[in-house]
């Protein structure tokens, strides 16, 4: 729905509003290529989720859904055997229809990248894929997977193919058996992509989990961005902690923003959460705060060494900083209606918006996949982006996810996601989210307006 | 974390330069907490050069260090070359690196010891973070010294090696840094190039590439072909994480930068700093220079970027091409003193005033930003400045401070008065192993915005010793 109030923003912003510059005009195709239980859809679906929060639309498109569909009962390992003439007949039909639906994507849903994400083992298959790209003005970027460690492959299996709906029939050693075999299929045809005959493909190659990369012909930025994520993230176990800092004075009285200490609250807060990181009993832990006074506040009592990283400030509110939300009805009534309209593009004046948070986060973000045990002592806005990272959520859901004071959230990723776990830590705390009233229009009442503002002093 | 009964936080003080809360003891600040550094290694990082003559590896080092430095990271680069030089006050010919040459393998070897000498000096007593050790290191043997020299030394090490053979890199390579090198004074080009392809020839039976399987538990970035081709292995840690990145976004295709900002503002009439208002006549005069000027210097698929703030798009508009608009171009954020003249922050903030005055680089404005926090924020563009080739960016003077610091190789005490006039542009041409500069004023007067640093900068000094070198406004 289109809100002509908001043209004056948009012309605020012009073309470019994404973290990443739109240099690129035309859709990108990031092809996966390796054998099964390689981490293709985990890179996939990892590389979808980081791209589309910095603003790029991406979408991921799993060859192996499409044959699910087609094929409703996976019976075992056979239908993948290479003389297998009628399956080769469905896989192919399931492949081109993928593409088809990539093409669609980017024609008439605006997408900008597409993973497809296959096994793409043979040259003939990337030969298709090449020709379809180029005829249609798409570049290419193959992200090809490459282990050979069986304890590694052992560990993808049980880990993400048990669980698949192919075998959920079956107890994990059926499952692990007929996957093997499964992979002995691809194995004889399976055509690496070759570093002299293919000198002319844009391409990383990702040897044992990332210890070794080979990259070839980066076109663009996007390229450019994709190949440096690619080379930052790992599958070593670990948890990040996200907390908020305790509960400020400046919460207790309603306002937003400033640069506040802990209430008392806040301070027992502080105590419990020191508590509660000891009773973690967390390797080589990691602690991050802002510049504020409050998050540093919060960290102080844990007793440990901690860095602060002013790009994990809290959103800045402009004119409308240290302002209730009563104040902000009074005095901008418009700007409080435009900010309900589109919570996430909404920039105050003088201030940001949660899209230049997320762009001002993405150095947090890099540096949170490459770490392991980290705790983000952050605040409302800030937590939000965050945890719309690791929980994948879109822009318009963002800006209302639920990160109330004194609450620690434990992320672990698992599979192809992450385990979320919430500990209340007992300690009473105003509530500070607001959500999304019914009337948005610019001439609703005060009452209307001011309807789900939370309590306080 | 070892067991600890609940304890009071430690107070809290703000620093007054850069309005960093740090923990205090009656008042006085504790040991200080590091706020985000760049570098999150604690051991110093030693980067090490690998390739044959020609292959650009003193180019990346100088390039390196000169970035690394730009985003905070104390980084120098130890050339063996310059050793050498020193060391041999005339060099006469390639006969020097011939392999069996003895006395030359002795000097070397003496340049190789002594350069890793002043590596240690740098990284452990004067407070160095990464060491670029720039030399063929063509051999194993000798890598293998210097892996145990950073052993001993607790440092980390990283190698880049560029490897090329395409004839015509080498040879443009040759024409553009050799000749000129103090080895060559006094030869023409015909004979410094012969000498200097026979000298590469010297290094070729040795030479010993980083292997896959033999190398496998070093570290390292292997450049082939000017960049077509990357292999990366164990990457450790965040520094060598952004090396990489760096290293993989830098080519050498010829372009040109330019560098303006905005056209004349109604703020900058009125000596008033910040704020977001529009052009003055004369800035709209500047804008149409300016796109004459684009116009006549004839460049193919140029880049336009500006930031988010009115006059720089205003500005952009009258070029009539397609702009991109950067929110990090923004203008430093001058806080509470947005919007004010130099006088009125005298007459609100004395303390403040004098501080800036003090550390210009590391001052943060209350509620504001500092140039230290700029040059953060700036990153992107600058690493999105290495990929692209030609570009005109439109921005602001403590942005603009910014960018040509970076281009220029400016210290963090040099930036924030680097002089960046209005209606000035500024074409920047990568020249050998650095930067060829052209300023190009468009003949459109303007008030001058440019504050020197005044004589006394105490926090006692008078108004008028504040004010000595404000610029005249309105």
């Amino acid at each position: 729905m289109e809100f002509p109030h908001l043209e004056r923003m948009r012309l605020r912003r012009c073309d470019s509003a994404a973290s990443v510059p739109q240099f690129c005009n035309s859709p990108t195709v990031i092809v996966m290529v390796g054998l099964p239980a390689r981490g293709k859809t985990y890179i996939s679906k990892k590389l979808t989720r980081y791209l589309n929060w910095i603003g790029v639309p991406t979408k991921m498109f799993n060859v192996g859904q499409y044959r699910r569909e087609a094929v409703k009962i996976y019976k075992n390992f056979e239908f993948f055997k290479p003389d297998n003439e009628e399956a080769m007949r469905i896989r192919k039909a399931c492949a081109a229809a993928a593409l088809k639906d990539v093409s669609a994507y980017f024609t008439k849903e605006q997408g900008q990248v597409a993973v497809f994400d296959a096994t793409n083992t043979t040259r003939e298959r990337r030969a298709v894929i090449i020709s379809l790209a180029k005829e249609k003005g798409y570049k290419v970027f193959f992200v090809e997977s490459i282990c050979d460690d069986p304890e590694i492959i052992a560990e993808n299996i049980k880990q993400v193919k048990s669980g698949s709906p192919d075998y959920v029939d079956r107890d994990i050693d059926e499952a692990m058996e007929d996957f093997v075999q499964r992979i002995e299929c691809y194995k004889a045809s399976y055509m690496p992509i070759d570093d002299e005959k293919d000198r002319k493909l844009s391409y990383i190659k990702i040897f044992d989990v990332g210890s070794r990369y080979l990259v070839n012909r980066v076109q663009d930025h996007i390229q450019s961005r994709i190949v440096y994520y690619l080379m930052n993230i790992h599958v070593t176990p670990r948890s990040i902690y996200l907390s908020r800092h305790g509960e400020s004075e400046l919460n207790l009285l309603g306002r937003i923003g400033g640069d506040s200490g802990l209430s008392p609250r806040g301070l027992k807060y502080a105590n419990a959460l020191a508590d509660f990181i000891r009773s973690q009993k967390i390797t080589d832990l990691k602690v991050w705060t802002s510049h504020m006074k409050r998050t540093i506040q919060t960290a102080e009592t844990l007793g440990v060494q901690y860095e602060q990283w002013k790009a994990l400030n809290e959103i800045d509110a402009g004119v409308c900083e240290e302002l209730t939300y009563e104040e902000i009805q009074e005095n901008f009534p418009e700007e409080f209606a435009l900010r309900d309209q589109d919570k996430y593009r909404y920039r105050y004046p003088k201030g940001e918006s949660y899209e230049d948070l997320v762009h001002r986060l993405e150095p947090v973000i890099m540096e949170l996949e490459r770490q392991e045990n980290v705790l983000v002592v952050c605040h409302q806005a800030v937590m939000r982006c965050l945890l719309a990272y690791f929980l994948d959520k879109p822009a318009d859901e963002l800006p209302y996810l639920r990160c109330p004071l004194h609450t620690v959230l434990k992320l672990t990723p698992i599979a192809y996601g992450c385990k979320v776990e919430s500990y209340f830590l007992n300690i009473e705390a105003v509530n500070t989210h607001r959500e999304r009233p019914r009337n948005v229009n610019i001439n609703r009442d005060t009452e209307e307006a001011l309807q789900t503002v939370p309590d306080h002093v | 974390m070892e067991d600890k009964a609940p304890s009071n936080p430690r107070e809290l003080t703000q620093n007054p330069l850069k309005k960093i809360w740090m923990p205090c003891k009656n008042g006085l600040p504790e040991k200080h907490i590091s706020q985000r550094k760049v570098c999150m290694t604690n051991c110093p990082t030693l980067i090490v050069t690998v390739g044959l003559p020609a292959r650009g590896k003193t180019y990346i080092s100088k390039k390196l260090t000169r970035y690394l430095n730009w985003i905070g990271v104390p980084t120098r680069e130890f050339n063996v070359g310059q050793y050498r030089r020193e060391f041999v006050k005339i060099y006469k010919s390639f006969e020097f690196f011939r392999p069996d040459n003895e006395e030359g393998l002795k000097i070397r070897r003496q340049c190789a010891s002594a350069a890793l000498n002043d590596v240690r000096q740098y990284l452990t007593e004067e407070g160095g973070q990464v060491a670029v050790f720039d030399a063929t290191n063509t051999t194993r043997e000798r890598r293998e010294t210097i892996i145990q020299f950073a052993e001993q030394n607790g440092f980390k090490v990283f190698f880049v090696e560029s490897v090329c053979e395409d004839p015509d890199v080498i040879q443009e390579n040759i024409v553009q840094v050799k000749l000129g090198s103090p080895d060559y004074t006094n030869c023409n080009t015909e004979e410094a190039v012969e000498d200097f392809m026979k000298r590469i020839k010297c290094y070729e039976n040795s030479y010993e590439t980083l292997d896959e399987v033999l190398d496998r538990d070093l570290s390292y970035i292997k450049i082939m072909d000017v960049g077509q081709r990357y292999l990366v292995n164990r990457v450790l840690d965040h520094i060598q994480s952004r090396i990489v990145y760096y290293l993989m976004n830098i080519h050498i295709t010829p372009r040109s930068i330019y560098l303006c900002r905005h056209g004349e503002s109604e703020l900058n009439v009125k000596g008033r700093i910040g704020g977001d208002s529009g052009l003055t006549p004369r800035g709209k005069e500047f804008a149409k220079k300016l796109s004459q000027f684009i116009q006549a210097q004839s460049i193919s698929d140029l880049k336009v970027w500006t930031s988010q703030m009115k006059r720089t798009i205003q500005t952009a508009e009258a070029l009539s091409v397609p702009y991109e608009q950067w929110k990090v171009l923004n203008e430093i954020d001058a806080g509470v003193c947005e919007e004010m003249m130099y006088e009125e922050i005298q007459d609100h903030y004395p303390l403040e005033f004098a501080l800036r005055d003090q550390d210009k680089y590391r001052y943060r404005y209350p509620k504001g930003e500092s140039y230290e926090d700029l040059v953060q924020r700036l990153e992107p563009v600058i690493m999105e400045l290495e990929r692209q080739e030609n570009v005109l960016v439109i921005c602001h003077q403590a942005v603009m401070r910014c960018l040509l610091a970076y281009f220029l190789d400016k210290t963090a005490e040099e930036l924030p008065y680097l002089k960046c006039p209005l209606h000035t542009v500024l074409k920047l041409t990568p020249v050998a192993y650095g930067c060829k500069v052209e300023s190009i004023s468009l003949n459109v007067d303007a008030v001058n915005t440019h504050r020197e640093r005044p004589e006394n900068v105490d926090v006692s000094r008078m108004s008028e010793e504040a004010l000595l070198t404000v610029p005249a406004h309105q």
